[in-house]
């Protein structure tokens, strides 16, 4: 099977040694050819000394999911071999570090298997046992420069680009390349059948994680106080708006700060200092995980109830309870849906990938401080962490972020009495005001029952009078949220549909099962509440096949709950290994649906 | 308790503060706890508290958990925003509140299950942090709303109104908060006016965290024969360590003091608070020494009571951050983005 720019590597090492920076030099340089790229990285959670997968695949077609196949496998892991030797596809490759001697007892005559002395050729050219470990990375990297025919100048590119200030390093590491490439160059026919060839189809495009755009999409928004209890694998969104925060939010004559980061005692914790914050009028929110959305539920339905904004950005991983923390999961939509006790329920937002985090983490701040509500933007480990090509972030310096129906002092003065929850506007949000601003507007913030008028209640009118109201509210939110994106044929009597980090490999399968003459429709769901749109896209089909990563078929329920999707048309596709979804995945389960006799 | 709306009285010469506000500006609606709960006497010295110190009723802002005690926030000064939160958590709210508008006074007002169990972690990191506020603990030793169980603060040996004395070493909050490094912490009882108020005007006006640990007897369930939390086992045992006068800025200090107790500490915004030692032997700027004479005190069944530690040094929160002096809250956002332009320059980063 010969294939240009289409190719998947899998490097299987042990976690702690220094590969991801190799890793993401082979990806880049990849990139940097003008060849679209998907970069996974699977890793256990351990510090150091297990088991850790770094996949890439090469799509000149430009896809963004994870495939499920190798191509190529740099065996550097003794403990993985066998499961990883098992793992390449019939014809592939495999390259192992052959100073040390290969179990000969595993074999397989489909794999063509290249050895290569890369410790002995490290420790002979490198001083020092961590940069013996490091450049044996580097040398990898070089060796699949040869069998690959990658540009050995754009990768010294991006060394130079690295270690700017450190000229001996970028020595060093071409050194390491170089022995690495030489050796294959010498020893075996390069390149390969699968290989790469320059192309123009990254222009305009960045490779990102989502943790890192939603991070910079807190910046743009303006956030100033961020709390946050540190959990994988939503711990690198707080860490990259505090770096964004260092180089744009310092003064540089005072040396003064304008944002406020917390690092709470617990979530329950952080969620409070976030209701805090959004009362007092700063946007504020905080990123967490599923087991902190747990702990927040509580003041999740407290800022539900007495309607304050929040930002929730939910990373989610594996569950139930502590799970698989560094895997990936869309276990939380249940949970965070109806976060809290009593009748509570919650805006949703849906990034697809790191570009969506960057816009969402702005639209998030609108639409909580809009409709005075908790906003939980649920990403997963797939998008926050791992790196995605997608097209450059835009910023319109001309849009007025959205703050919502806050009364000025002058607005406070003439009114004759302010009461916090009356619904003036008939769109179920009332007006509220900010402390320190006018003590007419003075009003007292309860989560115990309350009149529209603001008063503590036990009246059972009054007291129904205002949850009541919250379900307008909640209409409104369905007309505001992002909408769905949608592909929508009218000969097509089945459709899929899924929210989330699923839909690269949804809109995969697409392609897939059409060129197998299968052709179905497509939603993504880009908010909770659902939109019309998603309610009449589910009435117009037969079937519908909802793709979704977790075991319960929670977005189902959830369509079923709240727009009273007919279960009758809803087929659950569940993927909840931990693995990001694949095409493969969707494409097999649809073939066998349609073979049940299901409408394609 | 009461149901009828609570008239509002003034009389043309009611003393007013400089603001021309009198002390009916700074009240609340009308209380609905039991009549002789020390928590309404606490009330009462807030309001005196805040209406000598010239606060603007809006730029207070009131805070509370769940409870008997965190019902208050309802029952003083209408005009400042207050926010009942859950139970146990007073703490991170004003947390979160304190980072987005510094220039607020935030008072907040937590019981002793509400600060010493649920919320005992939200409690001492508030200290940690060294948050801006004035934080009440109206401590009876027992739950109210759940009728009569002991709280964390209930002493070895108080019996309840029914059952077994309590056998668990109680959690002190003065110590908790000594031992943690608060930087202002006083304690008195809510039968004290005269002692409390300027130990709330001090608390307010610290700069950092202030803790005012006030006994306030439960009249329902735990002012009876054998509660060491009772009214009358307070009166008993009660002493004045270093009592606390408040002196606005620019006032002179009058009040005649015998040679060498006085003691006083300026506060950030030039007013001072003079310490006037009853006990010679104490130094309410030394932890150490402060810890063990209050320990001393302890175990001898003795509650003692004041400004039992100051420190005027140490930086609040938002000063240990460095952050600007403008409430962040207040900040446009147009000047918060970095614009488009410097979003060109950190996507490059990335390509």
């Amino acid at each position: 099977m010969a294939a240009v720019n289409d190719v998947v590597i899998k490097i299987a090492t042990v976690n702690g040694t220094g590969s991801a920076s190799a890793n993401g030099l082979l990806m880049k340089s990849i990139f940097r050819m003008g060849i679209p790229v998907v970069g996974k990285n699977y890793f256990p959670s351990n510090i150091q000394g297990l088991p850790t997968w770094y996949e890439i695949r090469v799509t000149g077609d430009g896809y963004q999911s994870r495939s499920d196949r190798v191509d190529i496998m740099i065996a550097m892991n003794a403990q993985t071999y066998a499961k990883d030797l098992a793992d390449v596809r019939s014809g592939g490759w495999l390259l192992y570090d052959s100073t040390w001697p290969r179990n000969k007892l595993l074999h397989r005559d489909d794999v063509t298997v290249f050895g290569i002395p890369l410790s002995r050729m490290c420790n002979e050219h490198f001083e020092g046992a961590r940069a013996r470990i490091l450049m044996k990375n580097i040398a990898y990297v070089g060796a699949l420069a040869a069998l690959l025919d990658i540009d050995l100048d754009i990768i010294k590119g991006q060394l130079e680009q690295t270690f700017a200030d450190k000229k001996h390093l970028i020595d060093s590491n071409m050194e390491a390349i170089h022995l690495g490439y030489d050796y294959a160059t010498e020893n075996f026919v390069c390149p390969l059948p699968s290989k790469v060839e320059a192309m123009d189809a990254t222009r305009g495009h960045i490779v990102i994680d989502g943790n890192t755009a939603a991070g910079l999409g807190c910046l743009y928004a303006g956030a100033t106080v961020g709390a946050w209890y540190p959990i994988t694998p939503s711990t690198s969104l707080m860490d990259a708006f505090r770096a964004f925060c260092q180089q744009y939010r310092v003064d540089p004559e005072t040396g003064k700060r304008t944002y406020c980061i917390i690092q709470a005692e617990d979530e329950l914790a952080a969620i409070g200092m976030v209701l805090g914050a959004s009362w007092n009028g700063a946007r504020s929110f905080t990123p967490t995980s599923g087991p902190g959305i747990s702990l927040m539920s509580e003041f999740i339905g407290f800022a539900y109830y007495a309607e304050i904004p929040a930002v929730i950005f939910n990373v989610q991983r594996t569950g139930p309870s502590t799970g698989m923390p560094t895997r990936t999961q869309q276990s939380d939509i249940m949970s965070c849906a109806f976060a809290s006790h009593g009748d509570t329920k919650h805006v949703l937002l849906f990034p697809a990938d790191p570009q969506e985090c960057f816009y969402m983490a702005q639209a998030a701040f609108d639409h909580a401080e809009r409709l005075q509500t908790p906003v939980m933007v649920l990403s997963d480990l797939d998008i926050g962490m791992n790196d995605w090509m997608v097209p450059e972030f835009e910023f319109d310096e001309s849009k007025i972020p959205d703050r919502g129906k806050v009364l000025s002092a002058e607005e406070i003065e003439a009114m004759e009495k302010f009461h916090r929850y009356l619904d003036v506007d008939g769109d179920g949000i009332p007006y509220r005001t900010l402390p320190g601003v006018h003590p007419k507007g003075a009003y007292f913030t309860r989560g115990s029952g309350h009149t529209k008028y603001g008063a503590y209640t036990e009246d059972s009118v009054a007291y129904q009078d205002v949850v009541d109201r919250l379900l307008v509210k909640w209409d409104t939110a369905r007309t505001m949220l992002p909408e769905a994106e949608i592909r929508y044929s009218k000969f097509n009597k089945a459709a899929i549909l899924t929210v989330g980090s699923g839909h690269g490999a949804c809109v995969e399968a697409l392609d897939r099962l059409q060129a197998q003459n299968i052709s179905l429709n497509y939603c993504r769901a880009r908010a909770f509440p659902f939109s019309d749109a998603v309610r009449d896209f589910i009435e117009k089909h037969e079937v519908v096949y909802v793709v979704e990563q977790n075991r319960d078929a929670q977005l189902r329920s959830l369509l079923m709950l709240d727009i009273d999707a007919d279960p009758a048309k809803l087929v659950p596709l569940l993927h909840y290994n931990g693995m990001p979804l694949h095409p493969g995945f969707v494409v097999e389960k649809v073939l066998e649906e349609i073979a049940k006799g299901r409408a394609a | 308790m009461s149901y009828i709306a609570k008239p509002r009285v003034t009389h043309p010469n009611m003393p007013r503060n400089k603001l021309g506000l009198t002390a009916r500006d700074y009240e609340g609606t009308v209380s609905t706890l039991c009549a002789g709960c020390g928590h309404d006497s606490v009330t009462a010295a807030i309001i005196q508290a805040v209406f000598e110190l010239n606060v603007e009723p809006h730029m207070l802002a009131k805070m509370s958990g769940i409870g008997c005690s965190s019902k208050t926030p309802a029952y003083f000064v209408s005009q400042s925003h207050g926010f009942n939160a859950v139970h146990g958590r007073m703490p991170s709210v004003t947390t979160g509140a304190n980072a987005a508008n510094r220039e607020l006074l935030y008072i907040g007002v937590s019981g002793d299950g509400d600060s010493l169990s649920i919320g005992a972690g939200q409690f001492v990191h508030a200290i940690r942090r060294n948050l801006n506020m004035c934080y009440m603990i109206e401590n009876n030793g027992v739950y109210g709303l759940t009728k009569g169980q002991f709280s964390a603060s209930a002493d070895i040996g108080s019996k309840p109104k029914k059952g077994l004395p309590n056998q668990q070493e109680p959690i002190d909050p003065v110590s908790t908060a000594l031992a943690l490094g608060a930087t202002y912490i006083a304690r008195s009882f809510s039968g004290d006016k005269e002692q409390l108020v300027p130990l709330i005007q001090g608390a307010l006006l610290h700069d950092g965290f202030a803790l005012v640990d006030v006994i306030s007897p439960c009249v329902t369930f735990n002012d009876h024969e054998g509660s060491t939390k009772s009214y009358a086992h307070t009166r008993q045992f009660y002493h004045h360590v270093v009592d606390a006068d408040y002196v606005p800025p620019a006032e002179e200090i009058k009040a005649a003091y015998r040679e060498g107790s006085a003691m006083p500490v300026e506060l950030h915004d030039g007013s001072k608070i003079v310490l006037r030692k009853i006990d010679k032997d104490y130094d309410p700027t030394s932890r150490a020494v402060s810890f063990k004479f209050l320990r001393d005190r302890f175990n001898a069944g003795e509650i003692t009571t004041g400004l039992l530690y100051i420190d005027e040094s140490r930086k609040e929160m938002h000063d240990l951050m460095g952050n600007v002096e403008t409430p962040l809250a207040q900040l446009q956002l147009d000047t918060l983005h970095p614009g488009k332009k410097e979003l060109a320059k950190i996507l490059a980063r990335y390509r």
